[in-house]
Parts: structure tokens; C-alpha cells; sequence
């Protein structure tokens, strides 16, 4: 009984406690957090990020009628999208390789887009879908990598981060999130590459490829791959893939970002035009040069 | 019968929830070495009317940071508004400015805090870095974001940014033997082709025109200082003694 009392009197400590609770409860639309800086993440109310939602029925079906791209370009609020990304495992680590176009209906709105995330020195996520939606909750996975390492002391390991990463993106299913991303690391088990989606697919594996020009990437992926790759030549054969994806898919290209990734974390190789690529070797005009009767070698001049 | 009649004039009606409306206008930033140019025209229009000649799209943030928005005017005269009240709140806490990748950082997720019901807006970020260097931020509308050296957007961006992806990175221009472009220009090059990229605009697009206004952020000791204080109508807007300055030049854009 005087539990009982207890627990629904308003007068009582407990009471008392609980009242102020809903009072600081009520004030939700900025933490104290927002008052400074915590990097940025000022909407983080107790450790998830707060989201305005149009007060319409469905809400999912305004979002689509304003934002999807991809089934209306005329609608106003256009979405990058189109892209090349591929990750692979090999003997001396991963590979991780990416184009660098956005695209929005037909206008190539960036040819510089980083579509590696860095989320921190052991792992790196690729970004293939809505730009924002992969950059926002990758930077954020990064947050809680590290609050992972503080409280266990040790990193996480890759399968975790994208479990995490997976769990994240299912919490929001059919809400219009639009992602495909490759999470790639090294941790105790050596070196993994997990492709998470934002249906909520979740796989381990050795080769992936995203996005529009996924399919030409993976015909040369699939053919030059090797378990026993040099270092060296795994970098040529993620660069050559893209490459390829540039060539033949309209909605990629620009340059290549390449990185590597081994034990001691990844490892920025460089940045690739594709154009030069074409003209410096790449290109079928290169390959062919003075092989066929099209194209003849050059003469040489003779005294 | 009367039921049937009364049914016949009651067709089922389709209401969808349209909070937005494109509001023409386009801006461009531009950073250098140790400078940056902000730029947007001034005019306001909905379909082919014209609502207003001067509605300002480029905003003095901080004297480090200046920010130009393009889409749905109303959306981004309150994401301005927004940000700047969480500046004022950042200067509050820390007593001093933000520095300006932590105010990109922060227009990220201001954006994507409206994931699912976007400001209809596209901002661009212009100022100096805390290491003095010239910087441009460019977002989509749900915050994906990125330094670059130079952006335009809005309703002539497909016709400013291959001009200036031809002037500023020298994109198809091959140097003459034994040269090489420069990887910075200076300001005297940077305002003639702010300039010229929105007379042109004007020519030959409806939604933009007017007036222009150009905001230009100096580092501490910029060498650019002398060509801006030598210039018609430039005007100082600075408000603290950091060391960045910041100046406003309007220009006339044509009217019809």
C-alpha cells in the first residue's frame, strides 16, 4: 500500500524526481550539447539525433514526392546519385576504390565528390547513393567507434562497426534513407570488408562493387582478381576497374580515388584522372596501337 | 436518385502537402590564397514574376564566415536565421567565433536534422580558415557537404560553373610550353570574373538580375587589401578586431 502511494503521489521524493525528470525531458528540441560545440552534433539529444518530421499523414510519401530523383526529375529537391565504388580482400589487405561524379538528373553537379569516408585510421566506408545520408551516418558510426574504444578498451572490430552501422540504417527502413556502402578495416581477424545497404543487408565477403557502374567494374574485377595479388598489382586492378566503370557508365567518372588498407591502418594511394588514364595507356586505342591494320605501327624513317 | 447526383459531384480529391516554391537567384563562391569571394544576385521570383529586386541571398556570419543560400527563400532566410543563433550561442560558451569547419560541420547537421522534411535550400560557405587559407564549402539541401575551390548554384549554375571551372581550374586549357597555371589567382583576376559570370547569367537567364552583391573575406594581413581599398564602392562590414575583414561591393545587374 505505501508503495503504492508511493509511486503515483506527486508530493513524495520520488515524486518529486520524477516531475523534474518530465520537466527536463519536455525542453528536447536542443541538448545542453548545442550550447557549445560537441563537433557539430548539437541535435544529438541523449545520444540519438532528433528529426523533424512534416506533420502530414504519410510522411514518407512527401518525402518521396519532393526529394526521389530517380523515378521524378522533375521534383524539386534533387539527390546525388550515380556512382562507382568496389572494395575488395586480398593477401597484403584491402582495396578500396571509388569515382569521384555526382550527378543530379543529367548535370554533373561535382566531379571532386570524397567518396571514401574516413571513419577513423582503421576504417574507411564508401559512399554510393544519397551523398548526405552516407556522410551524416558514417561520421556518426566514427562518434561511436571511438566511444567503443574508450569503454572497452580496444578497437572495434570491422564486423561490429558495420552491424552497427546495418542496425542504424534498419531503424529507419522505408523512411527513404538511400545508401550502399562497402565498411572496410583491418582489426584482429585481419582484413574484412562488409557491404551494408540501407534495406538492411548486411554481408561479409572478399569482392563488392556498388552502384550504377557496379557491373562493368566487377567484369574486370572479377577477372584479374587473385587471392595471392601484390600489393601493387591489387592497386592497378581497383584503378582499372573504375577506370572501366568510366568509360561505360555515363553517371561515373571524373577521377579515381584509391586507398589501401593494411595492419597498421589505411593508407591514401592517390587520386587518378580518368581522362588521363584513358590517354596515358588505359584506352583501347593505346591497347590496340600497332596490332592491327587500323592501326598501323609508325613507320619508322629509315636513311 | 438525389444520392446519386450528390455522389457524381463528389470526386475524390488528391491534397498534397507543397510547402516549397523555387525563388530563382543564383550565387558563387570562390576562394584564393588568402581571400574569398561570396557572390548572389539579388533579384526574387516565383514562375515569371518578379517579386523583388533587392532580397539579399549572401549573409555575413561571422567576420570569418560568410553564407549564401539558393532555393526557397523563406527556408533560407530561417536557416540563416537558425544558424546564426547557434553561433551567437557557440560565442556564448566559448567566447570567440567559430571557425569556419566547424560552422560547415554544423550546417551538416542542422540540414540532416531535416532529413525528412528538407529546407529546400542550397548553401554555400565562404571565408577563411583557421590556418588563414581561403575556403568554400558547398551543401545539398540534406547536407552532404565539401571543400572546393569554387561553386555556383542556383538557378544559372549549369551556365556559371563550366566558365568557371574553365577560368579558375583551367579545365580543357592546356598551358603554353614552359609555363604552368597558377594554383591560386589573385583577387584583381577573381572580381572581374564574378562580375562577368553574373552579367552573363543575366543575359541569358530570366531568373537572375537586378543587383549583385559580392561579399570578399581577407586573412589577417592579406596582400589583397590594397587592390579592394582602391575599388569603387567597396564598403567594410567588419565588426570585431580578429584581424579578418570582410567587405561588401554592390554592383547594378540589368532590370528587365
Amino acid at each position: 500500500m505505501n508503495s503504492f502511494v508511493e509511486r503515483y503521489s506527486t508530493t513524495s521524493a520520488t515524486g518529486q524526481l520524477r516531475r523534474a525528470q518530465r520537466l527536463a525531458d519536455e525542453e528536447d528540441e536542443f541538448s545542453d550539447a548545442a550550447w557549445g560545440s560537441s563537433a557539430g552534433f548539437g541535435n544529438i539529444v541523449k545520444g540519438s539525433p532528433s528529426f523533424m518530421v512534416p506533420n502530414t499523414p504519410d510522411p514518407t510519401s512527401f518525402l518521396r514526392l519532393h526529394t526521389d530523383d530517380h523515378a521524378d526529375p522533375s521534383c524539386r529537391i534533387k539527390i546525388q546519385h550515380g556512382t562507382t565504388t568496389l572494395a575488395f580482400r586480398f593477401q597484403g589487405g584491402v582495396i578500396v576504390a571509388v569515382d569521384s561524379r555526382a550527378t543530379a538528373g543529367s548535370y554533373i553537379a561535382s566531379g571532386t565528390v570524397k567518396k571514401v569516408i574516413e571513419i577513423n585510421p582503421y576504417l574507411l566506408g564508401t559512399m554510393a547513393g544519397g551523398a548526405a545520408d552516407c556522410q551524416y551516418w558514417e561520421t556518426y558510426l566514427g562518434m561511436h567507434c571511438r566511444l567503443h574504444e574508450l569503454r572497452n578498451r580496444e578497437r572495434i572490430s570491422v564486423s561490429a562497426a558495420s552491424k552497427y552501422l546495418s542496425n542504424l540504417v534498419y531503424s529507419y527502413k522505408g523512411m527513404g534513407l538511400s545508401m550502399g556502402t562497402m565498411v572496410c578495416g583491418w582489426d584482429k581477424t585481419g582484413p574484412a570488408v562488409f557491404y551494408v545497404d540501407s534495406d538492411g543487408t548486411r554481408l561479409k565477403g572478399d569482392i563488392f562493387s556498388v552502384g550504377s557502374g557496379s557491373t562493368f567494374a566487377y567484369g574486370v574485377l572479377d577477372q584479374g582478381y587473385r587471392w595471392d595479388l601484390t600489393d601493387e598489382e591489387a592497386q592497378e586492378l581497383g584503378r582499372r576497374s573504375i577506370y572501366a566503370a568510366g568509360h561505360r557508365d555515363a553517371y561515373s567518372g571524373n577521377t579515381c580515388n584509391l586507398y589501401h588498407v593494411k595492419e597498421d591502418g589505411w593508407k591514401f594511394i592517390g587520386n587518378y584522372d580518368l581522362a588521363q588514364l584513358h590517354n596515358q595507356g588505359y584506352g583501347y586505342e593505346h591497347r590496340v596501337e600497332g596490332r592491327s591494320s587500323a592501326n598501323p605501327p609508325e613507320v619508322v624513317a629509315t636513311a | 436518385m438525389p444520392a446519386m447526383v450528390s455522389s457524381m459531384s463528389q470526386q475524390p480529391t488528391q491534397q498534397a502537402f507543397n510547402p516549397y516554391t523555387e525563388n530563382g537567384g543564383t550565387i558563387l563562391a570562390i576562394a584564393g590564397a588568402d581571400f574569398s569571394v561570396i557572390a548572389g544576385d539579388t533579384r526574387q521570383s516565383e514562375g515569371y514574376s518578379i517579386q523583388t529586386r533587392y532580397a539579399p541571398k549572401v549573409f555575413k556570419l561571422t567576420d570569418k564566415a560568410v553564407l549564401a543560400v539558393n532555393g526557397f527563400a523563406a527556408d533560407g532566410n530561417m536557416f540563416v536565421k537558425k544558424v546564426r543563433q547557434r553561433l551567437e550561442w557557440y560565442r556564448h560558451a566559448h567566447a570567440k567565433d567559430m571557425p569556419i569547419r566547424a560552422i560547415a560541420r554544423l550546417i551538416q547537421t542542422m540540414l540532416y536534422a531535416r532529413r525528412f522534411f528538407p529546407y529546400y535550400v542550397y548553401n554555400i560557405l565562404g571565408g577563411i580558415e583557421e590556418d588563414g587559407t581561403g575556403a568554400v564549402y558547398s551543401f545539398d539541401p540534406v547536407g552532404s557537404y565539401e571543400r572546393e575551390a569554387c561553386r555556383a548554384a542556383g538557378a544559372a549554375q549549369a551556365l556559371v560553373q563550366p566558365f568557371l571551372d574553365n577560368q579558375i581550374y583551367f579545365k580543357n586549357q592546356t598551358p603554353a610550353p614552359g609555363s604552368s597555371f597558377p594554383k591560386h589567382l589573385p583577387l584583381t583576376s577573381v572580381l572581374p570574373l564574378v562580375i562577368d559570370s553574373f552579367t552573363s547569367a543575366t543575359e541569358r537567364h530570366i531568373e537572375v538580375g537586378d543587383g549583385l552583391e559580392i561579399y570578399v573575406v581577407l586573412a589577417k594581413n592579406s596582400t589583397a587589401l590594397q587592390s579592394l581599398q582602391s575599388l569603387r564602392g567597396a564598403q567594410e562590414v567588419t565588426t570585431t578586431a580578429d584581424g579578418e575583414r570582410v567587405f561588401v561591393i554592390r554592383r547594378d545587374l540589368k532590370k528587365d
